[in-house]
């Protein structure tokens, strides 16, 4: 059996499946001051009964990073920073405690100036006087070559507990999001080791002995212990959850929006043909753009709670939640309000719903039952032009070769599907609008549990070869290799996906859930003085997010159930 | 938090599958190492720098600068399609206030391409700026324009299209053509009777270093441009004055392609030619972006960037200041040296021998022009390749008067159809192209 965890702002929803499908699920509130006992009352809610030897797998996605990052609620760390020529790397500042020390590597790989280590023990000084602990070590184009990286780290062993290393987080370029994402990770390391050490220890205690796999924001997952490395990957795994647990409900050929409307927020992702689209470069959260892989989402501060106010003869909806609908006995007027004058619900009280409504339709001289219907439909169009606004954004990536140019196809959304707990009063308006149909998903007010239960592990690695310099290179990887002119791209795309599978398994993949795919794969040929000097070759290939081997029974009991 | 002073768009469009062969310069290696670092700085994600996407020009947008010999499609490659539409997009989005400014960062280049096109030269087929100035010109109500070219080599086909036109000023600063391709680009080289003066050619001694192009730049360029009062100023930025590019042999850098970009304060900046990919462009094409976004770049510099090396002799800074005088006296005397050549003549011709490097083609040009004090005059072009092909182009100029107009129309009717193998008419006020294959 599998449980599937995934912590929101209000509730946290809990789910138990076998292989006949969903065997229950719960709804425990959220306590965003103890996040731990909201995780361990939920998990043992859903698990009562149940001999623990029963339970293979366990998901859990939490918002424990994320909140500590938004609240600014993290330990002071130190940050190390070998930059190049370039833009100052003084504007990449991310707190008090961050220094620049000199050293040098260029777009090659190449050494430039060696590491200033008479610089780098006045800042060891430093930052051990300021009574820090945790250290994070960045260069410039480390992830082609991470020497400089490697040699402060030797440097600071024995002075600090930890030291994350910039090359660690991704093999991609950008020297900027590389700050911030290892500043992240050294930042959120305690918090984040802390509580999962808790919970398995928890776990034990119960008879649970199965590695806890967590949920990233790529909407794939990785056991506890590979997370000690990478917490920063933990953030924003909610919405993650929300688009893999619509994935199954999407058809192998079709491009669909899904949105998980909630109380507050209403998340927007996309998925083709089954995949869900990712975000090009790493996810921004509280103003720190970083390298972390994400799906593609985005959400936005409209939910069934958000209050609805008429400004200058205008309907406006949220982004603020006063708190619950007037139906529950809250402050002001919601979309949940019109949704319960207009019958579409029938929970809550009516009288009190359609007080709040009769305010707003007084300022605009119209009936409550049009007022509602207008909230209605307001709330849809919104959420509409917000997802379309996602689908344009994906379409204008840009194209650096004649080929991309004419493969450049757009994404053209033919489904919607909606989850969230108001997801069914919502589908009809939603399809009348935007034309394109629209589907609940089974399940809807779990779907993002059993996102998070079904989502399989997945990685990235990112390799780089200069038959130049006879190097063949994946630092993320901790893999330097000499290669000599012969070597092919077809060589790198090959050793890249056996670093992938061997990475993967590290962090948790079951064998039958290694699919794997090459995201990037180009040569070019390095021509010095008229004359072929070499090759340039550089690879990344991924697992795939997607779900495990055997979800489909599930899922098709579960629409079965649904009757869809 | 970084932030550009100026909403600055980009696009980058390095045609990574596109070569004029495997080894030449021009070829898909050139922009990796830039975009490199480009990804490495984070340039993306300042906030107020935009990366806009690719666009493509039409056959039409081409027509309006070219008479591509047999037609559009011989001469073009899908890569040039795309490197001219993503010019002409950065320039609709600074005319249209998307962004203030914008940097074309893309391959294949065009400066060396004139108005008539048999082959390509210099690695360009066509004139990527001139397509897009002439897009703007259409469409969006821009006419007084500046292009300042500060690629290595002088810009001879953006000097050849705008020869006649007294509303485009040209002005190359460029290493001295008795010393390099194309060997063009001396102060005589003026303009055409109607135009004279609104070209300017300054040619540089090798080894000019930063101190040499700032002053050109101060002491020329911005008093020129300042008189001038152009609609917009378009910046050919090739960086092949680079003291590391191994087909010249000048020596400017990072932090001179910089501060230059400061002081010009280009709308639209066309990456032209530049060949040191590892050791410059990387360093000045940053140093150029966040020039022209008003963001600090100081820290812009090459591995072994140092100044004292690349000082340029007391002797080439007085060389300099005597083209300068030069070419700002034929500056303040353009409307008299006009007049002159207007003097007494009712057309002017030129005899143009042009060889296109790149593919091996020889041209002859028989060129008239209509003299005029309201327009640009009607333009006639009578040219033949050593290929056996032989065309009759007429232009008539976007602000053609009507004795131009008719004069143009006229020479269209009456070109003996037995000469040529085809007749084109670049009717620019109507918008239109029109061709007879005889
Ligand atoms: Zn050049
Ligand atoms: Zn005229």
């Amino acid at each position: 059996m599998i449980i599937g965890l995934d912590v929101g702002g209000t509730h946290t929803d809990v789910v138990l499946l076998d292989k006949d499908g969903l065997v229950r699920d719960i709804k425990v509130t959220t306590d965003e001051a103890d996040l731990f006992h909201t995780v361990l009352s939920g998990i043992e809610q859903i698990s009562r009964h149940i001999k623990p030897r029963a339970i293979e797998r366990i998901v859990l996605s939490t918002t424990l990073t994320t909140n500590a990052i938004v609240q600014g609620n993290m330990p002071d760390i130190g940050m190390i920073v070998l930059s190049g020529p370039g833009i100052d790397p003084e504007a990449f500042r991310t707190h008090e405690h961050y220094y620049v020390v000199g050293g040098a590597i260029d777009h090659r790989g190449r050494e430039i100036t060696p590491v200033d280590f008479d610089c780098l023990k006045h800042v060891t000084k430093k930052l051990k006087d300021s009574g820090i602990r945790h250290v994070g070590v960045v260069g410039k184009f480390s992830a082609r070559n991470p020497i400089h990286e490697q040699k402060v780290r030797d440097a600071l062993k024995r002075s600090f507990r930890r030291v994350f290393l910039g090359h660690w987080v991704s093999g991609s370029l950008n020297f900027p999001r590389r700050i911030a994402t290892t500043f992240l990770n050294a930042s959120v390391y305690s918090t984040h080791k802390k509580f999962f050490k808790a919970v398995r220890a928890t776990l034990e205690d119960r008879g649970l002995h199965i590695p806890i796999h967590i949920l990233k924001a790529d909407g794939g997952t990785m056991i506890f212990d590979a997370s000690i490395k990478h917490p920063g990957q933990t953030i924003l795994s909610g919405p993650a959850a929300s688009v893999m647990g619509a994935i199954p409900f999407s058809d192998k050929t079709e491009e669909a929006i899904v949105l998980d409307i909630g109380g507050t927020t209403t998340d927007i992702g996309i998925i083709i043909n089954q995949g869900p689209v990712l975000e090009p470069v790493g996810i921004e959260l509280a103003g720190y753009k970083t390298l972390i892989r994400a799906l593609k989402t985005y959400s936005v501060g409209l939910g069934g709670d958000s209050a609805v106010k008429v400004v200058d003869g205008r309907l406006e909806i949220g982004p603020e939640r006063m708190g619950p609908a007037m139906a529950f006995g809250g402050p002001a007027p919601t979309t949940t309000d019109a949704l319960r004058v207009l019958g579409k619900i029938n929970d809550g009280d009516l009288e009190k719903a359609a007080t709040g409504i009769k305010g707003l339709a007084e300022h605009l001289g119209i009936s409550v039952t049009e007022m509602a219907s207008q909230v209605y439909s307001t709330f849809c169009s919104e959420v509409l032009r917000y997802a379309q606004m996602l689908v344009d954004n994906i379409n204008s990536k840009p194209f650096y070769t004649v080929r991309e140019y004419w493969e450049g196809y757009t994404i053209k959304p033919n489904r919607i599907l909606v989850l969230g707990g108001p997801a069914k009063s919502f589908a009809d308006e939603l399809q009348r609008i935007s034309k394109i149909p629209t589907t609940v998903v089974p399940k809807w007010g779990v779907a993002n549990a059993i996102g998070a239960a079904f989502a399989r592990t997945t990685c990235e690695v990112t390799l780089f070869a200069d038959t130049q310099r006879g190097i063949l290179t994946a630092p993320e990887e901790d893999f330097f290799e000499r290669i000599d002119s012969s070597f092919s791209r077809e060589d790198a795309e090959r050793k890249t996906l056996k670093l992938l599978k061997r990475k993967a398994l590290g962090r948790g993949a079951s064998r039958h859930d290694l699919e794997t795919e090459i995201l990037e794969s180009s040569q070019f040929n390095m021509v010095r003085g008229f004359s072929a000097a070499g090759r340039n070759i550089r690879i990344k290939a991924q697992v795939k997010p997607g779900l495990i081997h055997g979800y489909e029974v599930i899922s098709r009991r579960l629409m079965d159930e649904t009757g869809l | 938090m970084l932030r550009a002073k100026r909403k600055t768009g980009l696009i980058f469009f390095p045609a990574f599958d596109w070569a004029i062969d495997p080894t030449h310069p021009e070829r898909e290696e050139r922009l990796l190492y830039t975009q490199d670092q480009a990804m490495e700085e984070g340039l993306f994600d300042i906030e107020g720098l935009v990366e806009f996407k690719s666009d493509l020009v039409s056959e039409k947008d081409v027509r309006r600068v070219h008479f591509c010999v047999p037609d559009v499609a011989s001469v073009m490659t899908e890569s040039h399609f795309i490197s001219a539409g993503s010019a002409k997009r950065m320039g609709v989005a600074v005319v249209t206030g998307e962004v203030e400014k914008g940097f074309a960062i893309v391959r294949p280049p065009g400066h060396h391409a004139k108005r008539v096109v048999h082959g390509a030269r210099g690695f360009c087929n066509v004139n990527i700026e001139a397509i897009m100035i002439e897009y703007l010109r259409t469409f969006h109500g821009i006419r007084r324009v500046a292009i300042v070219d500060t690629d290595c080599h002088h810009g001879d086909g953006s000097q050849d299209i705008y020869w006649h036109d007294p509303d485009t000023l040209f002005i190359s600063m460029h290493q001295d053509g008795r010393t390099l391709y194309p060997g063009s680009g001396f102060p005589e080289e003026m303009g055409g009777p109607n135009a004279a003066g609104r070209t300017l050619n300054i040619p540089l001694p090798p080894g000019t270093s930063e101190e040499g192009f700032l002053y050109v730049l101060e002491n020329v360029v911005l008093p020129v441009l300042d008189e001038f009062k152009p609609d917009i100023i378009i910046n050919s930025a090739g960086q092949d004055n680079h003291y590391t590019d191994p087909l010249t042999d000048m020596n400017f850098s990072a932090q001179g392609y910089a501060r230059l970009t400061e002081l010009l304060k280009p709308d639209i900046a066309v990456l032209e030619g530049g060949y040191s990919i590892e050791g410059a462009l990387p360093y000045v094409n940053i140093g150029i972006v966040l020039a022209m976004a008003g963001i600090d770049y100081s820290k812009v510099r090459e591995p072994d960037y140092d100044p004292e090396s690349i000082r340029q002799s007391e002797d080439i800074s007085r060389r300099i200041r005597q083209v300068c005088d030069e070419v700002t006296d034929i500056w303040q005397r353009r409307y008299d040296i006009t007049r002159e050549r207007q003097e007494g003549k009712e057309y002017e011709e030129r005899v143009n021998r042009i060889f296109y490097d790149t593919d091996g083609i020889y041209e002859t040009q028989h060129e008239t022009v209509r003299i005029c004090r309201e327009c640009a005059g009607a333009l006639r072009i009578d040219s033949s390749s050593d290929r056996g092909n032989r065309i009759m182009a007429v232009h008539i100029p976007k602000n053609a008067c009507e004795q131009c107009k008719t004069a143009g129309f006229r020479w269209y009717e009456q070109a003996e159809p037995s000469l040529y193998r085809k007749i084109y008419l670049q009717n620019r006020p109507d918008d239109e192209f029109v061709e007879k294959v005889p």
